[in-house]
């Protein structure tokens, strides 16, 4: 086992959150009835013609330059054949040898190192319909609501050596789409899907062994669990003497393995072309500097920002980094009350445990970075003491009010004038002469048993600094 | 030029198209006829003549991300020989 490694490479298949389909006006939206977003483009119905959406091109632009990708001046939709139910035409529109942008690369975070995986190509792509294999009957239904939306393949260099950096690769990709927006990242409606390519050879060989491909892992989880147990199969059966067929697999879930799923003997003769119907595309300076502009803050750079300005811990700003909309939150808290570290914990906890919960998550969440910021400086202020803000939390999210308003008209300002601290204390010794005796004798563990006594009879309101202070002074004396 | 029985059986598979014998002559045959005729573009010398996918000499034709309305259901069964449950229905395809 340790003297082979594994070499990978993925096809991530993004679908584009375009409004209209990439070459037909109907819609793009999931869940519809089958068969209500046709048109005579998507049923190709003779005489008709595709005409390209250009917030398609827009997008794969978009995402070339956030992947430092080579934008191509020149590029071309390609027929590619092959026969299916689910596509009407007979051919797939995509890109072959002029895709719309080349060479870039991803950084990936896999444990504490940085590993850059080179990305091929990206190309555009349309989408086909969904078939569904009846058990019962011989029959296929085919639904054409999927068939041509938009598309990106992003392919790999084979770079990736395991599973672990298999997975870290899609998530980055994932996160890098919906930063751009250009994609919603649901991995369970297929938003995001992926193909593996995996061989083995032995360590220091530098020809690659025969590649299998695995198809259509969906989740995250797969594409590690599939990738791990190939090797392993590789790995086993050339230890004993076989070789590895070229094929493509499917991973099963439910037995743990990937199974063979055709030869690729007839698939691969694809027999590309130019698409004749759509035009030559072509991409000049100002399109590509405009589309720059929009580029937002990505996630590699804000997790460099978070770390190197805020001086955060890296597992808090892995959190934190996730999606555009917790970085922009937690930015716009810090812009109001600089207290980064103490925000951050905030944001992490109490505010996604609360989320959690409710099952909800930062876009309907009643607690504005304004009022998450005042409520830290809240405490930072002394004006609330930190027990007695998760009670002001609690509030904020259950009635979406202002941190200041809710510690006034419930009463919560932090009690730090040491006259009325006194008092409480003294009520409390007088009450417990008992405890008092055993803290006199040595057994200062009661201490806090004092403390415990004053903050009940204060709401939790004392200053809990000052109250340590003066209790011990008192019981000293 | 000639085809052999293998390509055409070849290209029969990939157009999922069944041949028997005297068809499958009949296409070879007819292929190698087509072929021939196209053959004689070879003849021109294209030294020094750039690749050409589009001879239109037009660039970049483009539509908004409008959604229009799309075709109703009722209309589109009609071009299915059988439609079953909104769906086109086909002979059974194992993915």
């Amino acid at each position: 086992m340790k003297d082979f490694e594994a070499v990978i490479g993925l096809e991530v298949h993004v679908q584009l959150a375009t409004h209209s389909k990439i070459f037909a006006v109907s819609s793009t939206k999931s869940g519809a009835e089958p068969n209500t977003f046709t048109d005579p483009v998507t049923l190709a119905l003779p005489g008709c013609l595709p005409v390209l959406n250009k917030r398609v091109l827009d997008f794969a632009i978009k995402l070339g330059l956030a992947t430092n990708c080579k934008i191509m001046r020149e590029s071309i939709l390609a027929r590619k054949h092959y026969h299916y139910p689910d596509l009407p035409k007979g051919y797939q529109i995509s890109q072959y040898d002029k895709p719309i942008c080349l060479a870039g690369h991803v950084n990936v975070r896999v444990g504490g190192d940085v590993k850059r995986i080179g990305l091929t190509r990206i190309h555009l792509e349309e989408d086909a319909g969904k078939s569904v294999h009846l058990d019962a009957a011989p029959i296929s239904l085919v639904d054409l609501n999927r068939a041509g939306v938009p598309l990106v393949e992003i392919v790999s260099e084979p770079d990736i050596r395991n599973a672990e950096e298999a997975g870290a690769y899609m998530r980055q990709l994932r996160q890098i789409v919906r930063y751009l927006d250009i994609c919603d990242g649901n991995m369970e409606e297929g938003s995001l899907r992926c193909d593996a390519n995996v061989s083995v050879r032995k360590i220091g060989a530098t020809e690659f062994g025969t590649k299998v491909e695995i198809k259509n892992l969906n989740s995250f989880r797969y594409v590690e669990k599939a990738i791990d147990y190939e090797i392993e199969r590789q790995i086993g059966v050339i230890t004993s003497g076989g070789t590895i067929v070229q094929e493509t697999r499917l991973w099963d879930d439910v037995s743990g393995e990937t199974r063979s799923m055709r030869s690729k003997e007839y698939a691969d003769d694809y027999r590309y072309f130019p698409d004749p119907d759509l035009l030559p595309l072509i991409v000049d300076d100002d399109w590509i500097d405009n589309v720059r502009k929009t580029l937002p803050e990505l996630p590699e750079q804000a997790y460099r920002r978070f770390t190197n300005t805020y001086k955060l811990d890296p597992y808090i700003v892995e959190l934190l980094t996730e999606e555009k909309l917790v970085s922009s939150y937690f930015d716009q808290a810090v812009s109001l009350h600089n207290n980064p570290t103490s925000i951050a914990n905030w944001i992490t906890t109490e505010l996604f445990g609360r989320l959690n919960k409710e099952g909800t998550n930062l876009t309907e969440c009643p607690v504005s970075p304004e009022n998450l910021a005042q409520l830290v400086k809240l405490i930072d202020d002394g004006t609330i003491s930190g027990k007695i803000a998760k009670t002001v939390f609690d509030e904020m999210f259950e009635t979406g009010g202002s941190p200041a308003h809710i510690v006034e008209t419930k009463g919560l300002r932090q009690v730090s004038d040491s006259g009325l601290i006194r008092e409480a204390i003294n009520a409390v010794i007088t009450a417990n002469p008992e405890q008092v005796q055993s803290y006199k004798s040595g057994k200062t563990k009661v201490f806090g048993f004092f403390v415990g006594q004053v903050m009940k009879d204060t709401q939790g309101k004392v200053n809990p600094t000052l109250l340590n202070e003066l209790l011990k002074k008192t019981l000293d004396s | 030029m000639a085809i052999t029985e293998e390509t055409v059986k070849k290209v029969a598979k990939l157009s999922c198209l069944e041949l028997n014998e005297e068809e499958l002559h009949k296409m070879k045959q007819q292929i190698s006829d087509i072929l021939d005729y196209v053959e004689q573009l070879s003849k021109i010398p294209t030294e020094g003549v750039k690749p050409t996918s589009h001879v239109h000499g037009v660039t970049n034709a483009f539509r908004d991300d409008v959604v229009k309305e799309s075709l109703p259901v009722e209309k589109v069964q009609k071009i299915a020989p059988d439609f079953r449950s909104g769906s086109f229905c086909v002979p059974k395809i194992i993915g």
